[in-house]
């Protein structure tokens, strides 16, 4: 068994479970939003506006947004374990990711109660 | 025919490389891949590969023919040969001792890792720990592994991690442990198994159904380990 690890949640079923579950939020999402976008009436301003100021919403797009940033990390982590040998290279790598998923999940939270 | 040959003698060699090698089938029949080897090392003594039962049982010929890894011996040419051309490497991700024979020590590292022996505390009973029919078949398909090491050398994940993912032999053969009803160290199997790296680096490709020569489907194992750990966990 490898016991030390900087996955999600540092159980290989763990991250194996939120993968799956994350996928599936951000498949229910996309088709959600491909669906709207094709069959909603006029698609102006006014109407994406209303969209996105309903709770519900706002709910289901902020789940979208942290199912997509932990399937990110997860992958990104995966990916680097499996790829980048150095560990230094790999350290900033994994660094990097984190960092730029916390800006991508705050600056999501921002836009999505600034409407 | 023209057979291609990995060639690495370390004493000699500065890199390993190609040897390519012209040879005439005797009477054009379809031999093995073995007796291939045979003939070629008839021609050059020196061409290092190991056998033992020339029949698929003892899994000492793994090797790469044409891309795809598999035992020399009960692999006829019809099956590999293309366009009259045979390339034969060492089995893939695993160091190189010498021309086609590897090291396997990591192999056989994670093998040890999944304490592939019955763990039963309970007193012995008189005669023998019984099973039924049934939970004996439980094992069919996971016990005939030879340990050849074609799946696991054929596997991206173990390529990239051959010290921390089990492989798919090691969890074929960590399934086939807790499968068995006479073991009862079931929990504490699961718990060395849960972490991102032993069973999670399985991403489901099944390189290693498409080349174990005995047929085994370690994937369906590692399916029913993730269900194992899911049931328990949840």
């Amino acid at each position: 068994m490898v016991t030390s690890i900087t996955s999600f949640g540092r159980s290989g079923l763990y991250d194996w479970m939120i993968q799956r579950v994350s996928a599936v939020v951000l498949l229910a999402y996309t088709v959600f939003m491909i669906g709207y976008m094709l069959f909603g009436s006029e698609l102006d301003y006014q109407q994406w506006k209303e969209l996105f100021e309903c709770t519900a919403m706002r709910i289901f797009t902020l789940l979208a947004l942290l199912s997509m940033a932990a399937h990110a990390w997860i992958g990104m982590w995966s990916i680097s374990t499996d790829y980048i040998k150095p560990t230094g290279i790999r350290f900033l790598f994994q660094s990097a990711c984190g960092l730029l998923t916390f800006i991508y999940v705050v600056w999501g939270i921002q836009i999505l109660w600034g409407v | 025919m023209l057979v291609s040959v990995y060639r690495y003698n370390p004493e000699t060699d500065d890199a390993p490389y190609m040897q390519d090698i012209h040879i005439d089938i005797p009477g054009g029949k379809d031999i093995m891949v073995l007796d291939l080897l045979q003939l070629l090392k008839d021609k050059d003594p020196t061409m290092g590969y190991r056998r033992s039962c020339r029949e698929g049982v003892c899994g000492s010929d793994g090797m790469n023919m044409n891309g795809l890894n598999g035992l020399a011996c009960v692999t006829p040419l019809s099956e590999v040969v293309v366009n009259d051309k045979l390339v034969l490497r060492p089995l893939p991700g695993l160091p190189v001792i010498r021309d086609l024979v590897v090291d396997m020590s990591q192999f056989y590292a994670q093998y040890e890792k999944i304490k592939p022996f019955l763990i039963n505390d309970t007193p012995a009973p008189a005669i023998e720990r019984l099973q039924s029919p049934e939970e004996r078949a439980e094992l069919d398909g996971l016990y005939e592994c030879i340990l050849c090491a074609c799946c696991s050398t054929a596997c991206p994940s173990f390529w990239w991690n051959p010290d921390k993912f089990i492989g798919p032999s090691g969890l074929l053969q960590a399934y086939r442990f807790l499968a068995d009803t006479r073991d009862t160290a079931k929990e504490e199997r699961l718990a060395d198994l849960d972490d991102p790296f032993s069973v999670f680096r399985c991403h489901g490709i099944m390189n290693c159904v498409n080349v174990c020569p005995k047929g085994l489907n370690p994937t369906k194992a590692i399916g029913k380990i993730r269900n194992m750990l899911l049931s328990q966990a949840t």
